[in-house]
């Protein structure tokens, strides 16, 4: 490659850390949305290059539904360690307990729909004007259209007939009195983007990412784990399979996928030759056609 | 639309080695932007450009296959792909600019996909203001019609470095050589008036792939590159790091307490040219001097920088420098450093913009107050032709403007650097962005007059 040149993942990197800067300064209470998935893995890589050698200039929150694989939690404590970040976590189950949120019945029951909830009243309790997320626009048609800066009105709904333009790389983060900001640096960039960014910047992922072996059942053509977290049906057998996650979410809605890589070339081998998105695996997503887009106007991530 | 599409092509290219995954570190990073009604097979090029480069998955079908059913189409919709919100499907046109994806061993391409019609025109100036590259599709059994003219100003306005004139349904036209050049010289004499660097003109069937991927066998008189070929090998970025070097500084990454670790560097994004360690900078407006210590980029320091890149900046003095500031190189050309200023504008916003009027200015980094001083004149975008004698700016007008800024901008020419020479105009009190301004240094050569 031409010296002169930059890679597309170098552009890519310098394009969401200059966002993740303009954060920084035009923001006075910005936090990080971190749920332990790849792409916000690479959001906290992205922000402690940002800011090295001086700490990172906001916290990360998470919204723990109490329904997180255990391999989550470790890492998260460790990453939050290693970099110097704070940690703040915002509990749906504690949402629940206050009757702020109503835990879904049946076996389809999630907290996805539920983190909605507890995200809004974390940012509102810690007065945050801008949310940064890992949300990228090839996941799912309703984020084709959101911009890097898309603003929220003062009940953190999204109106899509309303966004400003985003121009060249200017982004105007000016606001009223009780509306915020949600960030999404790596808009730009696609599930392949990421997992060549995780091989090239050497970033440990959880062991989830890779195949292991684990107990797990099967529902309308996608493969869960058998865990308490989860109902199952007295029809669904539990067998023991290698598997791995391509996406990590609430452990109700993350499918898993008959897998055997082992290492991030394998991973990339493997998504090269896919013909399901990542997303597809989501039940979340499958509820209806427009069930993203009215989760978002709602004040989902 | 279906029954083309051969899913044996998928199977057959899925990439098993540890060589290609590493191989595909070494893309390159292409945008454009496409513009376009759902008549001139816009939708079916960007789902064929996808759905060729094998970007279009299981599930997404499935989920678009549905959709057709329950809307009752016959065939598979592709424009359903690509409409993504509920409201727009409802109505069956596009709201907004939508960024599609897809890739091929040797570049990304982001495409900014934005509807065609006149009211979206400040979709389109959003969508090309990022673009490398713009495809203008052009029905070939109408030719140049008022709405190519439309797409064609605003490639032009908004500096797109490369154009593609794409004459579609050549498959309609029975792939005639003749009705392909008459449509080719007609345009030859728009692209003089808009002083176009660089055009490439092909004929393709969106809808059956001709020329799109692979040559077709229809045009056996067409020599040039298929669509994706051009897209793949079209240079790009070439001449930015020839600018005169340009670094906005966009925030100061300082440690809390002075002592063993003390750090204090300038964080921003290249904008023009390189820098190098060991450069003499000039530190603007300030006109303060020092020589360039260290880049640093995130835990990798770096002999030079290049334009794009975010890196931070240590110097060997210890300037009191902020946000907004701006460090050029010593002795190259220096930017412009005035609080009058000559613009071009896309207003974008339902509330017109009048003489008198004051906005918020956000330029680079930088951020200013302004007054409208004088409207010159709207360009009538679909004859090309220039309106004097006007006393308000409409959404989705072109205007050519001058304001007064209440401090000095440091700023290029736009077709210099589309960079340092554009800024938005911001409602001082729904504080939405609703203008586009284009900054002119050199009025003479920037005129429409036909």
């Amino acid at each position: 490659m031409d010296p002169k040149k930059l890679t597309h993942l170098r552009e890519l990197e310098s394009e969401s850390i200059y966002i993740i800067r303009e954060v920084a300064a035009q923001f006075e209470r910005p936090a990080l949305l971190f749920s332990g998935g790849k792409d916000s893995i690479v959001m906290a890589h992205l922000a402690y290059k940002a800011f090295y050698p001086v700490a990172i200039p906001f916290p990360f929150v998470h919204i723990d539904t109490g329904h997180n694989f255990e391999e989550t939690l470790t890492y998260r404590d460790e990453l939050i360690n290693r970099i110097g970040a704070t940690l703040i976590v915002g509990s749906v189950e504690e949402s629940i307990r206050q009757g702020r949120a109503f835990e879904e019945k049946g076996y389809s029951a999630s907290r996805n729909k539920l983190q909605t909830v507890t995200l809004l009243d974390t940012l509102e309790e810690y007065q945050f004007d801008a949310a940064l997320g890992g949300a990228r626009r090839d996941e799912e048609k309703a984020r084709a259209k959101e911009r890097f800066f898309s603003h929220r009105d003062e009940f953190g709904q999204w109106d899509p007939k309303n966004q400003r333009p985003e121009l060249w790389n200017i982004f105007n983060g000016k606001k009223k009195e009780g509306e915020h900001f949600r960030i999404f640096p790596i808009s730009n960039w696609t599930e392949m983007d990421v997992w060549q960014y995780i091989l090239q910047e050497n970033i440990v992922l959880p062991s989830l990412y890779y195949t292991h072996e684990r107990e797990v059942f099967e529902r309308d053509g996608s493969i869960y784990a058998a865990l308490p977290a989860i109902a199952r049906k007295p029809t669904e057998q539990v067998e023991l399979k290698k598997v791995r996650c391509r996406t990590i979410g609430d452990i109700t809605c993350t499918g898993l996928t008959l897998s055997t890589a082992n290492t991030l070339e394998e991973i990339i081998s493997e998504i090269a030759g896919s013909r399901v998105t990542e997303r597809g695996g989501r039940t979340d997503d499958k509820r209806s056609e427009a069930a993203m887009e009215d989760r978002k106007k709602a004040g989902y991530f | 639309m279906l029954q083309q599409l051969d899913t044996t092509s998928i199977k057959n290219s899925i990439k098993s080695t540890e060589q290609e995954a590493r191989g595909f570190l070494d893309m390159e990073l292409l945008r454009f932007s496409t513009a376009g009604s759902v008549d001139d097979g816009k939708s079916t090029l960007i789902g064929r450009l996808l759905y060729d480069s094998k970007s279009i998955f299981e599930d997404q079908l499935r989920a678009v296959q549905e959709a057709s059913d329950r809307l009752g189409n016959e065939e598979i919709n592709l424009a359903l792909l690509t409409d993504g919100l509920r409201a727009e499907r409802e109505q069956g046109i596009t709201i907004d600019v939508a960024y599609r994806y897809f890739a091929t061993p040797k570049r990304k391409f982001i495409i900014a996909d934005t509807p065609g019609h006149i009211e979206y025109t400040r979709n389109m100036v959003t969508g090309a203001s990022t673009a490398d590259v713009a495809i203008i599709l052009i029905d070939a059994r109408n030719g140049i019609v008022e709405q190519t003219k439309r797409h064609s100003y605003i490639a032009s306005l908004l500096q797109i470095p490369n154009v593609i004139l794409a004459v579609n349904k050549m498959d309609l036209v029975d792939f005639s050589e003749e009705v392909y050049t008459r449509i080719q010289n007609e345009f030859e004499t728009i692209a003089v008036l808009l002083n176009f660097r660089d055009i490439h003109f092909i004929p393709i069937s969106a809808k059956n792939g001709d020329n799109v991927v692979d040559a077709s066998v229809n045009t056996p008189w067409y020599k040039g590159d298929t669509l994706l070929h051009l897209l793949e090998n079209i240079p790009v970025h070439n001449s930015d790091n020839e600018l005169p070097p340009r670094f906005p500084i966009q925030y100061v990454i300082e440690s809390p307490e002075a002592g063993f670790a003390e750090y204090k560097g300038f964080a921003g994004r290249i904008s023009g040219g390189v820098f190098n360690v060991g450069d003499n900078i000039l530190a603007l407006p300030s006109n303060r001097v020092s020589v360039i210590k260290a880049i640093d980029q995130g835990t990798d320091t770096l002999s030079t920088a290049i334009t794009t890149q975010s890196v931070t900046i240590r110097l060997e003095s210890n300037l009191n420098l902020k946000r907004g500031d701006m460090l050029v190189r010593i002795n190259r050309n220096y930017p412009k450093y005035s609080s009058k200023i000559t613009l071009n504008v896309c207003w974008l916003n339902a509330k017109p913009l009048a003489v008198g009027d004051k906005y918020i200015i956000q330029h680079t980094t930088d951020e200013t107050e302004a007054v409208v001083t004088g409207i010159r004149y709207k360009v009538n975008i679909n004859t090309l032709e220039n309106i004097t004698d006007v006393s308000s700016v409409l959404m989705n007008d072109i205007a050519h403007i001058t304001i007064k800024t209440s401090k000095p901008l440091k700023y290029d020419d736009y077709r210099e650097n589309r960079i340092t020479g554009s800024l938005i105009l911001i409602d001082k009190n729904t504080f939405e962005t609703v203008g586009a301004g284009m900054i002119i240094t050199d009025e003479d050569i920037y005129s429409f007059n036909i």
